[in-house]
């Protein structure tokens, strides 16, 4: 993987998810309250339950550099090829909150979701959301809050989709066959790797065997 | 270029490969000038750790000329350095409080769950020890791409040749880290398990500590009577009763320090059959731990248990009690070895610390694979191998 490495994640960026599905997965303390189970203080996305017809994916990461670095990196969201593997670009890249999302799909082909920013406090949280009638449903938000002492800043990323049906689900669901956790992971890993150190750490001996495994990958 | 390569067990060859390349912008490709055998890569060579692909170049412990340099590594051309074995980043958390064995960027994203699934967190990048810590390219080759180039390598001045550097990248920051976690005081008695490299270089580490005593561990006597030449008093673990020697010894106290740098790395590293691997092979596990749990015992209550050997897997019977009982400290890892490298270079250049005694024998690399021969079936008198490319056959 060179520093244009792209993530797993192309869902994590691409598959949008519903308003629904992230406010239940953050409020899940509550609802286990009212359940008569112990409230704690863990994010809603790990609780054992399942967020009804949506899919959830959470994933955090610290990362040593300072809050407005990175939501500035991240807002911009033509940067987001560079870590997300599975995501060919976005473009435009959503100064006035649009953007269309184009994700590598099987057999060569490729899916496109519609986006409108949906929320936005600068330098603390950016979610976006698809458009009505888009071919996924689907909705995504990363926050970004100051780490204790010196450790930099806590990211967090919250993606919940409808697996979806018809050509675009076939395309959704290859994207998909990895588990999401894993690709979401993967792609905050490589989104840490670009802002701690400038590039995408591969054990590639030759150039042309990165743009290899890269492909393979995607 | 020519490499060394693993192809299974006991198999390693002398093949031709592909030269390695500048991929990222802070790499540099190295010349190597001298490369070691490590204790560690016997266990590659035993085909005892898995994550090994046939073909992958080995060698952790090389220095050389720097040759090429990526837009953003710090090295110039015909800069002499010798590399660490951890790759680092420098910039994230572990790194910036110097832990550098723990790096979170160096180990390829990809290559990162087998070490997460076992350990609970990823393993960081090091050079040719298999795909589960990243899958690099070794150094015993003509040439090696070195990422991170602006923190790993060391420049090392002209005036000290290959020998007395060379450790830098392993054995010697180990042997020093080893004797720094066991946390000695003046009048400790300190007790080192194992006399291969990383237990003399302890051995060593511990008197400079200001350690009264050291007392070494081993069966080769080679081996045991380097550690004596060190200043150590001996035991021969076939000839004597290891812990009653040790009390009797220590007035019937108890060593206050132990270092166990035996290990056990061949068991266990398997993520798939790890459990089954162990109790397969119950016998000769149980006497591979059996270091760790005899220092648990041997060491005085309140003491201090180090452990540079390298573990990879699980233990059966392991005496918990007695850590928990007896308030025993005990700390371990991968050498942080960025954190030691200029400190060890000055006590070099003082002339402080030996660093070329314990090589034994030097090869050119085309004869690599009769070094991982004798380095494993002779230990006695094969105590360390320097392999160098440049040199002819013969020579
Ligand atoms: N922590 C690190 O970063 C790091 C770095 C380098 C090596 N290591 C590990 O350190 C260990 C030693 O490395 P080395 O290069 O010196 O290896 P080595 O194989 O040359 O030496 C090991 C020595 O231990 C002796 N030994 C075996 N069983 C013993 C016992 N029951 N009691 C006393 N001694 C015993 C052997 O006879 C041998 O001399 C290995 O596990 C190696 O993988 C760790
Ligand atoms: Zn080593
Ligand atoms: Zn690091």
């Amino acid at each position: 993987m060179t520093s244009h490495g792209r993530t797993h994640g192309a869902l994590a960026a691409g598959i949008a998810l519903a308003a629904g599905a992230i406010a239940l997965a953050l409020k899940q303390q509550n609802r286990r309250r009212h359940r008569d189970h112990p409230a704690d203080d863990a994010p809603g996305f790990t609780a054992r339950r399942d967020f009804g017809r949506y899919e959830v994916v959470g994933r955090s990461v610290t990362i040593a550099r300072p809050r407005t670095e990175l939501f500035a990196f991240w807002r911009d969201f033509s940067n987001l090829a560079q870590f997300m593997e599975n995501l060919i670009e976005v473009s435009p890249a959503g100064t006035d909150g649009h953007s269309v999302w184009t994700i590598r799909g099987p057999a060569g082909k490729s899916v496109q979701v519609e986006t409108r920013i949906a929320r936005e406090v600068d330098g603390a949280l950016i979610a976006w959301r698809s458009v009505e009638g888009s071919d996924i449903d689907t909705e995504g938000r990363v926050t970004f809050e100051d780490a204790p002492g010196q450790r930099g800043t806590r990211v967090g990323l919250i993606i919940a989709y409808v697996p979806p049906m018809g050509e675009a689900g076939r395309a959704a669901a290859k994207l998909f066959r990895r588990e999401p956790e894993v690709q979401a992971r993967h792609d905050l890993k490589r989104f840490k790797m670009l802002m701690e150190t400038g590039e995408i750490a591969t054990s590639a001996r030759r150039k042309d065997a990165a743009r290899a495994a890269q492909m393979e990958n995607a | 270029m020519r490499a060394l390569t693993w192809h299974g067990t006991k198999d390693v060859r002398v093949e031709t490969v592909d030269d390695p390349e500048i991929v990222n912008p802070r790499d540099a490709i190295i010349k190597v000038s001298s490369t070691a055998i490590c204790g560690s890569d016997l266990h590659l060579y035993d085909g005892v750790i898995p994550g090994m692909m046939a073909g992958d170049i080995l060698g952790h412990e090389f220095m050389g000329e720097v040759v090429e340099t990526g837009p953003r590594s710090t090295l110039q051309k015909g800069q002499r350095v010798v590399v660490p074995f951890t790759i680092s980043c420098g910039g994230c958390f572990h790194c910036r409080i110097e832990q550098y064995s723990a790096c979170e960027n160096s180990n390829p994203v990809e290559k990162q769950d087998a070490s997460a699934t076992l350990y609970g967190h990823p393993m960081a990048g090091l050079f040719g020890y298999s795909h589960m810590t990243g899958g690099y390219s070794g150094g015993q080759a003509e040439y090696v791409r070195v990422p991170f180039s602006d923190v790993g390598p060391i420049v090392v001045p002209d005036h000290l040749e290959d020998e007395k550097v060379l450790f830098l990248s392993d054995i010697f920051p180990t042997g020093w880290m080893a004797a720094e976690n066991a946390e000695i005081q003046p009048d400790d008695t300190v007790a080192v398990w194992g006399c291969g490299p990383v237990g003399l270089f302890a051995v060593q580490a511990a008197l400079a500590m200001g350690a009264a005593r050291v007392i070494a561990i081993d069966h080769y006597p080679h081996r045991l009577e380097l550690a004596h030449k060190l200043g150590a008093e001996t035991i021969n673990f076939r000839e004597t009763h290891v812990r009653e020697a040790l009390l009797e010894m220590t007035g019937g106290i108890g060593v206050d320090a132990a270092i166990d740098a035996v290990g056990m790395e061949a068991h266990g590293f398997a993520i798939d059959n790890m459990i089954d691997v162990v109790k397969q092979k119950v016998g000769i596990g149980a006497d591979r731990a059996s270091v760790f749990k005899q220092a648990l015992l041997a060491v005085r209550p309140g003491g201090r248990l180090s452990v540079p050997g390298v573990y990879g897997g699980m233990t059966d019977k392991f005496p918990l009690g007695a850590l928990m009982e007896k308030s025993i400290t005990v700390r371990a890892g991968q050498t942080h070895v960025q954190r030691y490298t200029d400190r060890l270079l000055a006590m070099i250049e003082e002339g402080v610390i030996d660093t070329t005694f314990l090589i034994s024998h030097t090869l050119p690399l085309e004869e690599g694979p009769r070094g991982y021969r004798c380095f494993r079936d002779e230990q006695n008198t094969w105590t360390k191998v320097v392999l160098k490319p440049g040199m002819e056959a013969g020579q």
